[in-house]
């Protein structure tokens, strides 16, 4: 008995069906939608390693590698926008934002 | 046999921390969880060979992203409690769109890949995974890895830009005023007549 491709892929499936959960029904929070999002970026990073490994292909190590990158970068940047929000507003209720009335 | 039984072990820890992530009522508590979420994957990530990658996941995330998290949750002062209360009346609908979501994503995974092998085996040339790693990203990707550091980059400047204010009526250190000083702008000197005083 060996662990093949489709069992990380349901874990990764699993994982990205959560954080999607999670943004539907935390709409207040933003910080839980902010976790939300890199749990998705996690579920893709292993059907990445997967993939890599299942292939025999170091670039899908190496794409993991970038997406980790942008997800760290994205997380500075959106903590830094919520925490100026928060100044602006002293609150952080996502459904009253709509500064921009778009 | 023990690869198995340490994949269903790490991978059900991580998919019940990744619940509690969403599910728990203390953003602390989420934060922590999420922690826990992303060691267990690092484990599966080793499982899979990726050494270098599980090693990186839990310095970056552990150690930087997850204490960002915490910080923020903790200096924000704001009511979770009140944050919490829609939670269950977007429940119905949040899990009709994970059910078919989930649905789709296993049918499509286990149709098309239902005997494929994951087994991390040693390579031919007998390269572990960081030295292999590195001379793909060093040779191939070499544009894409310097790309990466230029948007490190920029998000920190962005964040610094962001969150840094002036505010105004707060005593500084201003060295460069200090250094500038000369004795012409520090010391008066003050003709007195003898005997009259300062007049204070």
């Amino acid at each position: 008995m060996t662990i093949g491709l489709t069992e990380y892929l349901t874990v990764a499936a699993i994982i990205f069906v959560i954080g999607t959960f999670g943004i539907f029904v935390n709409r207040k929070n933003v910080i839980i939608i902010m976790m939300c999002i890199e749990l998705l970026l996690l579920a893709v990073n292993i059907n990445f390693v997967a993939f890599a490994t299942h292939m025999g292909d170091m670039a899908g190590q190496i794409f993991a590698m970038f997406v980790l990158t942008v997800a760290a970068a994205e997380a500075a940047v959106g903590l830094a926008i919520l925490v100026v929000y928060f100044r602006n507003r002293g609150d952080i209720a996502v459904e009253d934002i709509n500064l921009m009335k778009g | 046999m023990l690869p198995v039984l340490s994949f269903y072990l790490i991978s059900s820890v991580a998919i019940a921390a990744a619940f509690m992530v969403v599910a728990s009522r203390n953003p602390v508590h989420s934060v922590m969880f999420l922690i826990l979420t992303f060691f267990s994957a690092a484990g599966l990530f080793v499982l899979m060979g990726a050494e270098f990658l599980a090693l990186l996941l839990v310095m970056v995330y552990v150690g930087a992203v997850a204490v960002l998290f915490l910080f923020v949750v903790m200096m924000l002062d704001v009511d979770f409690s009140e944050m919490k209360r829609g939670f269950f009346s977007y429940f119905p609908m949040g899990g009709v769109v994970a059910v078919i979501l989930l649905m789709e994503l296993i049918v499509i995974g286990g149709s098309y890949f239902a005997d494929s092998e994951v087994t991390p085996e040693p390579r031919a040339d007998g390269l572990s995974n960081i030295e292999a790693f590195g001379n793909v990203l060093f040779t191939d990707y070499a544009f894409f890895f310097e790309a990466s550091g230029l948007i490190l980059l920029i998000a920190m400047i962005g964040a610094i830009v962001l969150t840094l204010r002036h505010r105004t009526g707060v005593r500084r250190q201003d060295i460069t005023k200090q250094v500038s000083r000369t004795r012409k702008d520090g010391v008066e000197l003050v003709e007195i007549e003898s005997g009259a005083g300062t007049g204070e």
